[in-house]
């Protein structure tokens, strides 16, 4: 059966990481590609990166990135941040990333994602989604609201209206990232992850709040999470992704244990 | 020199990638008579059959692709590549290649696994069952998995041709080999060190299937 996929997300800015990463040498590695090197090796089924360097001009740089891990791991990869056009899209893809996120540049022109599913396939376009909880009202009968900025913008979007309208527009993927549990290490938040994963036919990625693997455990059974995004959980050295994977295996999860 | 088949479907340059890094020289063409010059012939492909089949025809592919391997010239086939070898696929209703007998179908839309519904794609890591030996997966460790993106599955007319089976809710043929013939449904380029394995063996192949 199809394996639960554990995918490190690595920040990067200007080329560089935005958070040194300790490894098992307690090294701080602050080279994307390096990183991403240790964690093909560790085991990772899959890649994040999130550019979010400010200012557009300095896309070259990232291109690079992107062009180099290309060529040092051969598990997919996809790259979000700044990317606002299907032009935008095939650097990237050309450069030799597997997917392409896109998160709120989706929601000020969603048909962005409809262009990128049509020049490349669906199989490319991950929608990324931050979302907060909020009373239940008209604007948001789910409970849930899309937002953008960090958490700072309330979009008036009702999370799962938006992850529906994204698969019905081509979306292959969505990416979800609870801005209540991000940052926390507290645990993902089950209830928004099975919300949008039950109701949803593309595979859905639960994002925010791993801080031990109980809590991947949790999203990936109760949450019905098709891959759990990971980070400072393993940035922090607190745990190898093989530790994680194998916690899993032994509850029952099915993971790939070996690479 | 490995010969990859451009035919616009999706993005090759992964395959490019993954050999490169093996130190095998390779080439990405259209045209057959570079092409003619490959000692051995990677048909890869992201897309849709209908307007694959369309670009193989107008340049002249199609034909080109099965002297090929009635040379009895060793070729690998990946994902959409794989698809395209049988007669008929069910995507765009697409008469294809016909140069492995069996058709192409789409994942039924009411698959499931431990009462969750399976979604389509089958997209992500997969067990690959290999039931026979074969010069190309040898040396894989024991329990390898395989990244797979894909909706529509091949069904060989002769299960013989199987090589490796992968379980979505319903068992399909992930890995066949006939003659100087390989093709799997998922991707080498994409699977880290099992998949490096195959496409390094496969570089390696004289094009017989016997051990």
């Amino acid at each position: 059966m199809l394996s639960k996929r554990i995918i490190p997300c690595l920040d990067v800015r200007d080329g560089k990481l935005t958070k040194g990463i300790r490894f098992r040498n307690n090294i701080d590695i602050g080279d994307p590609v390096e990183a991403a090197r240790e964690y093909y090796e560790q085991g990772a089924d899959e890649i994040v990166f999130y550019d979010i360097t400010a200012s557009s001009d300095r896309r070259d740089i990232m291109i690079d990135v992107v062009r180099r891990v290309a060529e040092t791991i051969f598990i997919p990869f996809s790259v979000g941040g700044g990317i606002r056009t299907v032009d935008d899209m095939r650097e990237v893809i050309m450069a030799g990333a597997e997917k392409i996120s896109i998160n709120t540049e989706a929601v000020l022109r969603p048909p962005l994602i409809s262009e990128g599913a049509k020049a490349f396939g669906s199989q490319c376009i991950v929608l990324g989604m931050d979302v907060k909880k909020v009373p239940v009202h008209g604007k948001t009968p789910s409970g849930y609201e899309v937002v953008t900025h960090g958490g700072r913008t309330y979009t008036g979007i009702d999370a799962l209206r938006w992850a529906k309208e994204a698969e019905d527009l081509g979306a292959g993927e969505i990416c979800l990232n609870s801005i209540d549990a991000d940052g926390t290490q507290g645990g993902y938040e089950i209830e928004l992850t099975h919300l949008i994963s039950t109701n949803v036919h593309i595979p859905v990625i639960s994002s925010g709040g791993a801080g031990k693997p109980e809590h991947l455990l949790d999203v990936l059974t109760r949450g019905k999470a098709d891959a759990a995004l990971i980070a400072s959980i393993v940035h922090y050295r607190t745990y190898t992704i093989y530790e994680i994977k194998s916690y899993l295996k032994r509850h029952g999860v099915t993971t790939r244990m070996i690479w | 020199m490995i010969g990859i088949i451009d035919y616009r479907a999706g993005n090759v340059t992964s395959v490019v990638r993954a050999l490169n890094h093996l130190g095998e020289s390779c080439r990405i063409s259209d045209d057959p008579m570079i092409l003619a010059q490959s000692s051995h012939i990677i048909f890869p492909g992201v897309g849709a059959a209908g307007e694959a089949m369309a670009n193989l025809r107008r340049t002249h592919l199609d034909k080109w692709i099965i002297e090929w391997a009635l040379a009895e010239k060793p070729i690998l086939g990946i994902c959409l590549g794989t698809q395209i070898i049988f007669d008929y696929s069910e995507e765009n209703d697409v008469q294809c290649l016909g140069l492995i007998p069996g058709v192409v179908k789409r994942f039924s839309a009411n698959l499931t696994h431990g009462g969750s519904d399976l979604k389509i794609p089958h997209m992500g890591w997969n067990y690959v069952e290999f039931r026979k030996t074969h010069p190309v997966f040898r040396g894989l460790p024991e329990g390898s998995e395989f990244y797979f993106v894909h909706s529509y599955y091949p069904i060989p007319a002769q299960s013989d041709l199987i090589i490796g089976i992968t379980d979505y809710g319903t068992s399909f043929c992930a890995a066949l080999a006939y003659k100087n013939v390989v093709a799997v449904q998922f991707h080498p380029e994409k699977s880290g060190r099992p998949g490096l394995t195959i496409l390094s063996n496969f570089c390696r192949w004289g094009g017989q299937d016997a051990e």
